[in-house]
């Protein structure tokens, strides 16, 4: 079966990916940050007594059983978060074969329910999460206020508990410094777009994540609406821009030395093949050349360090794995 | 007021933090803060927002006014201090416990403080209605063959309509 990061979806030329993530907690038990590894373990396997015996078949994965870098792996795939790579003991994680849908067990709530679809997909995805949490729901007492919604850890989660968010590829806002504006702009609108591999004013890659702020007083579908509507726009800009980018020779030029440089060299280091991989996918989205954009979206992923590491099935030293990435990355462009 | 951290820019983020009851406070410009890890502020799921939010319910507090220390939560024995050293709440109970102080700053982070979206399951079975008194019952069903009869009459079915119109004089009687 394939991963869902293979498939390329709607307005997959600018949109890698929508995530929608549903927060959690038993009534019966403190939030995981005050129990200890017994409880955790119980809270754990409580949840996935509730979990089996539904449509969807969970293989489910102790987290202290990985090795670090299969764990970071994992975080790099965006199934996990950075921080349930840290503290394994007693955390749990669930995951579907095609990693779409992935359940972390005890991160800063019991339950962080998290689906995942390639392209602009916000309402396929959050039907998926929603019809999960209700399942769930059936079986097991939830912490919930009617007045303040679903009790989290984190007071800026309650309410609906959900963040939707989706992965966006701006490397032509980004060149044209329009990344900060809008991010400006968008914080007025109750969202937040930040960068998704690595933080600070220039991330990696050109690829951004934008999701939704406030939880509290808003519905579910009023959110994703929201969301959907600013990507489209955000959409809309790139596009354009891409393609003022591309009338400029000395640009264009760039994207096809990037290509040659991927297709030829025989090492590669994390930063310098996000910086290239970023300019061949905008020719790919632009229909400079035809490389299948599945093939791009799943070279990003699988080139991450941790990634690498864990397909080898060893903590390689730095110089062996650029020289691994090199091999990957012309063999995927060349074949 | 120019950053603290660079000396050059202007300083544009504040930052209040209450630690163990200390407050410190520090204030940068957007870069220096970006480089600091405080772009992803409130932007959930995040994990360096606790201080930031600490300081955030430590304001609220002190506006409030009066703290009692002794208050504790009956599951799982978080104090309000905790909570506004961890910028994080214990339990569920906790929420209840402190609901009055933590009102202000759900205001402050959302702008709202009533839930609209999904409720579960045991929150939305509708409660038992109280039985109906007799009188009600007549009602309901004199509107019930009232709206038959108006079928009838547009079916032009006169005798069906006579029947019917019989039936509800001698309920109304």
């Amino acid at each position: 079966m394939n991963k869902w990061y293979i498939e390329k979806g709607e307005q997959g030329d600018i949109v890698l990916s929508t995530r929608v993530r549903l927060a959690r907690n038993l009534e019966a038990y403190p939030f995981p940050g005050k129990l200890d590894i017994q409880s955790k373990k119980k809270v754990c396997d409580e949840i996935c007594d509730a979990l089996r015996d539904t449509d969807d078949v969970f293989r489910r994965i102790d987290m202290a059983s990985l090795t670090r870098s299969q764990a970071v792996s994992l975080a790099e795939r965006h199934l996990i978060s950075p921080e349930f790579t840290t503290n394994r003991e007693g955390r749990a994680l669930l995951l579907t074969e095609d990693e779409s849908v992935s359940v972390m067990l005890c991160e800063e709530d019991h339950i962080r329910l998290q689906v995942m679809q390639a392209g602009l997909a916000l309402p396929q995805a959050y039907a998926i999460a929603d019809r999960i949490d209700s399942m769930l729901d059936s079986k097991l007492q939830y912490a919930y206020d009617p007045r303040i919604g679903f009790l989290t850890r984190c007071p800026t989660n309650l309410g609906t508990a959900m963040r939707a968010s989706v992965m966006l590829h701006l490397p032509a806002l980004n060149a044209a410094g329009r990344i900060s504006g809008l991010a400006a702009t968008v914080s007025k609108l109750g969202l937040v777009i930040r960068g998704a591999y690595g933080e600070g004013s220039s991330p990696r890659g050109s690829i951004f994540q934008l999701s939704n702020q406030i939880t509290l007083g808003i519905t579910e579908q009023a959110a994703i609406d929201n969301l959907q509507a600013i990507t489209l726009q955000i959409v809309a800009q790139e596009r354009a821009a891409q393609e003022r980018l591309l009338q400029n020779e000395t640009q264009a030029d760039k994207i096809w030395r990037a290509r040659g440089i991927l297709s030829s060299a025989r090492l590669l280091s994390g930063d310098e093949f996000m910086e290239l991989i970023s300019l061949v996918r905008m020719g790919v989205a632009r229909g400079l050349f035809e490389i299948p954009m599945e093939k791009i979206n799943e070279l990003i992923v699988r080139m991450q360090p941790a990634t690498i590491n864990a397909a080898g099935g060893q903590d390689f030293p730095p110089a062996k794995r650029d020289a691994l990435r090199a091999e990957a990355v012309r063999t995927a462009l060349l074949s | 007021m120019l950053c603290q951290n660079c000396g050059k820019r202007e300083a544009t983020t504040h930052i209040k933090r209450v630690v163990n009851g200390e407050t410190s406070e520090s204030h940068l410009c957007a870069e220096c803060a970006a480089s600091m890890g405080y772009t992803d502020v409130f932007s959930g799921w995040g994990m360096s927002l606790g201080d930031l939010l600490g300081g955030f319910l430590g304001e609220s507090t002190q506006a409030a006014g009066q703290i009692s220390p002794t208050l504790r939560c009956r599951k799982c024995g978080s104090s309000w201090q905790d909570i506004v050293r961890d910028g994080k709440v214990g339990c569920a109970d906790c929420y209840r416990t402190f609901y009055d102080r933590l009102v202000p700053t759900l205001q402050r982070i959302h702008g709202r403080i009533q839930h609209t979206g999904k409720t579960i399951a045991r929150e939305t079975e509708t409660p038992q209605k109280p039985e109906k008194s007799e009188a009600e019952l007549r009602e309901e069903k004199i509107a019930a063959l009232r709206a038959q009869m108006d079928e009838a009459v547009a079916a032009q079915d006169f005798e069906q309509a006579a029947k019917l119109r019989d039936e509800i004089r001698s309920l109304e009687a």
